[in-house]
């Protein structure tokens, strides 16, 4: 008796799993919509606009893969903390969401090819000339203290530049908007925010400290999708799409990205 | 638990600390000096100054000692570049120092003034001397050193209260704490060590204030007064 009620949930257990084994992109193929998980609090790659309606390089991106595949595009808001969480438990196909790659996410999920750069550079007026570190040699620069860009220009910048680290995001872009400063380095995130929210500093992007792009996640084992948008991605490369939004929300183009 | 320390990580940049203590001993003196001269003129102008003047101070009083260190210190950075008034990390923070000491020093040399015995003006005025040289002579050194022990806390308290200068990018003690701190991620050893250099200058710092007063403020015979 115990041994049918075994054979019989295991049998159940068995169609079930024979019913899921349905993948991602057929399921999002007979459904027209996928489910597309993006940053909300991230500009430029995701923020609310004035509209309320989420906008950003990884939106333009999530709409763009949404429409190569010919389906609608479910935005599905998500945090740093739980986008990957929302790939395993399904609630989302893919994650556009300035996702960097490295060992331990790739235990737990896959990666598709780059989509879009992520960096630190420097960022000083129009009017001021610099061109790559050596340039900094009598200049200020405001830099966040243990962060990423701090490690890079310790060990970049010539030693007759005066680096000057501060505590937090925060106060590196208040030295820099208040003439504290005459550049900063920071995440080209953080730099995005400054220059849209003070235009009478006239900053630009002077270079680049360091490059940590960004990659879509699929969930894991789900290979025919992962091999779909990395169609996708490699065609929007080829024909210039993701320079054109590297272009428009970063200030410059997207560049050789990662496999 | 196990709590495996590694000073030698943050010892082998001891040319840092020592950069930092010297920068943290510098802006003290430089906040000392100026501090001191801002709480005698304050207080004489707060006690026998034209009228006009006593309230100007008196507001000023009120509001550094009512307002914290580290919103002034801010203020004087990133605030007055929009009026026009770009300071250096450490000229800000000297500034910043210096305004705060002088409004603390200015009620404690006043409570010294006002404990002056009024029979000892009186005698001096009957001498011929002028209100000047009574002041200067007679009623500021026994009062300076009446307050000696308190000026000299107030001083150690703006010494250590310099650790947040570091928040502006001035080279201090605790900016280069926080350096190697994040460095190396050895926290507890680098705060360790600066807790201990702080403190070694503190002692130091009331000593040679103790020693320093009697000698070249207000004379030895005005502290046995």
């Amino acid at each position: 008796m115990i041994r049918r009620t075994l054979l019989a949930l295991a049998a159940a257990t068995l169609l079930a799993g024979a019913a899921q084994a349905q993948t991602a992109l057929d399921e999002v193929m007979a459904k027209k919509l996928i489910r597309i998980a993006i940053p909300t609090d991230f500009p430029p790659y995701g923020f609310v606009g004035p509209d309320l309606q989420p906008q950003g390089l990884d939106v333009d991106m999530a709409n763009l893969i949404g429409a190569k595949l010919g389906v609608k595009v479910e935005l599905v808001p998500v945090t740093s903390a739980n986008r990957i969480p929302y790939l395993q438990t399904k609630k989302a196909d893919l994650v556009i969401s300035t996702l960097g790659k490295n060992a331990e996410r790739e235990k737990v999920i896959d990666f598709t090819a780059a989509y879009s750069p992520f960096f630190q550079a420097v960022y000083a007026a129009k009017a001021l000339p610099i061109k790559g570190s050596a340039d900094l040699a009598g200049k200020s620069v405001a830099v966040t203290r243990g962060a990423i860009e701090d490690m890079e220009l310790t060990k970049i910048a010539p030693a007759a530049a005066d680096l000057k680290r501060f505590e937090d995001n925060n106060a590196t872009v208040s030295a820099f908007v208040s003439g504290q400063t005459q550049s900063i380095a920071t995440g080209a995130s953080v730099a995005d925010n400054m220059i849209r929210r003070n235009p009478q500093l006239g900053a630009e992007f002077k270079f680049l400290l360091k490059e940590s792009p960004n990659f879509i996640g699929v969930a894991k084992g789900e290979d025919k999708l992962r091999v779909k948008v990395n169609e996708i991605i490699a065609a929007a490369q080829k024909s210039g799409e993701l320079d054109k939004l590297a272009q428009k929300w970063l200030g410059r183009p997207a560049g050789d990205l990662p496999q | 638990m196990s709590l495996a320390l590694d000073f030698g990580a943050v010892l082998i940049d001891w040319p840092l600390l020592a950069r930092g203590a010297a920068l943290t001993v510098a802006l003290t003196v430089a906040a000392a000096l100026a501090g001191l001269a801002i709480g005698v003129a304050g207080a004489w102008a707060r006690q026998q100054g034209p009228l006009w003047l006593r309230a100007p101070v008196a507001a000023y009083v009120e509001l550094i000692r009512n307002t914290p260190f580290i919103v002034q210190l801010f203020f004087i950075f990133f605030g007055l570049p929009s009026l026009g008034l770009k300071l250096s990390p450490v000229a800000a923070s000297a500034l910043a120092m210096i305004v705060n000491l002088g409004a603390y020093a200015i009620e404690i040399v006043r409570g010294g003034l006002l404990a002056t015995p009024r029979g000892q003006v009186d005698a001096g005025l009957s001498l011929a001397l002028t209100p000047r040289q009574v002041f200067f002579l007679i009623v500021l050194p026994p009062a300076l050193a009446r307050t000696w022990p308190a000026t000299a806390s107030q001083i150690v308290i703006v010494m250590l209260g310099s650790a947040v200068c570091g928040q502006i990018a001035a080279e201090e003690l605790s900016y280069y704490a926080n350096l190697i701190q994040s460095r190396n991620f050895r926290a507890f050893e680098a705060y360790l060590v600066a807790t201990a250099l702080y403190l070694a200058l503190a002692v130091a710092l009331r000593r040679a204030l103790m020693w320093a007063g009697p000698r070249f403020l207000f004379g030895r015979s005005a502290a046995q007064r």
